[in-house]
């Protein structure tokens, strides 16, 4: 059995999730095998996940499981995949994703690998491709051990809709004696797309000159519904916040449109967003290296430009 | 308050990678290796916490010889004493069971690393050494407050923050903004020479994984300019050749 983990985010499973589970089931096709979604949390949310190819779902809860733990948690999971001899673990490169992945390896003697970004090969033995330098490069991975445990980088996997029906299976696991963190508080932004998981991104570097200049960047990120980002430079003068920068150092994305606005693409920012389906690079200095790893570019100042850009975006909304 | 933090050494982030041996191997041919930029601020903050509330700080690496000027640096920059596994690192498995035995019998309050390495990102060894060692784990955070036997610390979570009270013993990762990288100054650097690099040999092989292969992303097939007097054409352009927005 292949057991996809997925995560609830209010009352629906989150989009990475989703991915996670659609993964798992061209696994499971692949290799003749049965995919099985598992989840902690309400039944209710978990009652129709046939759609994302789950053959049947787990619907885990008890003592110590109210809130995400990685003990908690990779000890509900493991009970799970422990009494219904799944062989492989499929986990979505979430926060969540990457704190108990490493610990679900350990629990089932498991090969662990993360980061990876295509379907598993069988061509020789088992081998998944993943991620390496910092986005710089690609790496094939064979796996030589008989358990796996897989964590998908989100954005990097296509939802496809299923006709399976998903049976709900209520398991109640006590994690309660597992526990040794405890959630103190949470602070969420609200109602903003986070960046991993955005399809669209408008990003903006020291070319916009000042904190002050970001509201065409965030209006035009509205009009398109894209996500916000920002350079390194951008982050450590404390022009935006750290949870937007795109970098090596920084975060890794790869959305469908990048538009990158006064970045002049170092190396280094180059290894968080070359993965991007389409780049599109707006820079006064034609000899910016962004240019050479952009789709479309414009030379031109984004005082003048992005102004153009919402206007356009703004037409063709209204129809 | 014993520390214990866990260097990777890294090609420098400026680095052009390529490879070597028909593309089964990382070219190292004139690489700058560093201190992995995470592990560093994993350093850096054991160091704050150690001022704070006394103890040591150890720093563990698994790898050749080659590696040991990272680990000076390392030293250069405050940490009590070294230690090195002497062999290869080969993946996060190999690197955490290869430090849990070479750790074997000592006590640590905390064992902090960054959350990835940038040459392999995987971000593993964290997550392993916690269940190897059977410690609390708070994965990637942005700040470490010690009060007495429990540790509390902000860990990024997707869209947000959470402040997790975790009990020691705790295994920490470090995130970019949990602080300021230190330089190391001539005193430090000087000291470093004579202060204690253990080497110790490799415990087994626990690696499950291998890695076979690299190549390069393909290169974008150029650039479409467009007039910044049009630029709006973009959008249009987005919509109709590449069927966004």
């Amino acid at each position: 059995m292949i057991l996809v983990f997925v995560e609830i985010e209010g009352d629906a499973i989150k989009k990475s999730s989703q991915e996670a589970l659609t993964y798992g089931a061209d696994l499971a096709s692949k290799t003749n095998d049965t995919c099985a979604a598992i989840g902690i949390g309400s039944a209710d949310v978990l009652g129709d996940l046939g759609q994302y190819g789950a053959k049947s779902t787990f619907a885990v809860n008890g003592a110590g499981l109210d809130t995400f733990t990685p003990e908690g948690y990779s000890h509900a999971i493991h009970e799970v995949a422990h009494s219904n001899n799944a062989n492989t673990i499929i986990v979505s490169g979430s926060y969540t994703g990457k704190s108990i992945a490493p610990k679900l390896a350990v629990k089932l003697n498991a090969a662990l690998s993360t980061g990876v970004v295509a379907m598993v090969s069988t061509d020789a033995g088992f081998s998944v491709r993943k991620t390496c330098f910092s986005n710089k490069a690609f790496t094939r991975v064979s796996v030589n051990s008989e358990k796996k445990v897989i964590s998908i980088v989100p954005n990097s996997y296509e939802v496809k809709a299923f006709d399976n029906h998903a049976d709900v299976t209520v398991v109640s696991v006590d994690a309660s004696s597992t526990i040794k963190t405890k959630s103190v508080s949470v602070d969420k932004v609200q109602g903003k797309i986070p960046l991993t998981e955005a399809e669209l991104v408008v990003s903006a570097g020291r070319g916009l000159k000042g904190p002050e200049n970001w509201g065409m960047i965030e209006e035009l990120a509205d009009v398109l519904g894209a996500a916000t980002a920002c350079s390194k430079p951008v982050s450590d003068m404390d022009w935006r916040p750290h949870s937007e920068h795109v970098g090596q150092t920084g975060i890794t994305i790869k959305p469908n449109l990048y538009i990158a606005a006064g970045i002049s693409g170092a190396i280094q920012h180059l290894a968080g967003v070359s993965s991007s389906k389409v780049i599109c690079v707006i820079n006064t200095d034609p000899e910016a290296p962004f240019f050479k790893a952009a789709d479309y570019g414009i030379v031109g100042d984004a005082f003048d430009v992005i102004p153009k850009l919402i206007a356009r975006a703004k037409e063709l909304k209204a129809g | 308050m014993n520390i214990l933090v866990c260097l990777s050494a890294v090609p420098d982030t400026t680095t052009k990678i390529t490879f070597t041996d028909n593309d089964t191997k990382f070219n190292t041919d004139g690489v700058q290796f560093i201190i992995n930029p995470y592990d560093e601020l994993a350093l850096t903050k054991a160091l704050e916490i150690t001022e704070a509330n006394g103890g040591e700080v150890t720093v563990i690496s698994v790898g050749e010889a080659s590696i040991d000027p990272v680990i000076r640096k390392a030293l250069a920059i405050g940490a009590h004493k070294a230690v090195r596994i002497d062999t290869a690192a080969k993946d996060g498995m190999h690197v955490a069971q290869s430090i849990k035995q070479a750790i074997e019998g000592q006590s640590y309050d905390l064992i902090l690393t960054g959350r990835e390495s940038i040459d392999y990102n995987g971000g593993q060894v964290a997550g392993l050494l916690s269940e190897l060692m059977d410690m609390s784990l708070v994965n990637v955070v942005t700040s470490i407050e010690i009060d007495g036997s429990s540790v509390t610390a902000v860990r990024d979570i997707d869209g947000g923050r959470e402040t997790v009270s975790a009990s020691m013993p705790c295994v920490l990762s470090a995130q970019k903004e949990l602080c300021e990288p230190r330089i190391p100054n001539m005193r430090g650097i000087m000291q470093a020479r004579t202060k204690p690099l253990e080497v110790v040999a490799p415990s087994g092989d626990y690696t499950q994984t291998d890695y076979v292969g690299y190549e390069l992303p393909p290169a974008k097939e150029g650039v479409k300019l467009i007039d910044a007097a049009n630029a709006e054409e973009l959008i249009d352009l987005l919509r109709s050749e590449k069927k966004l927005l």
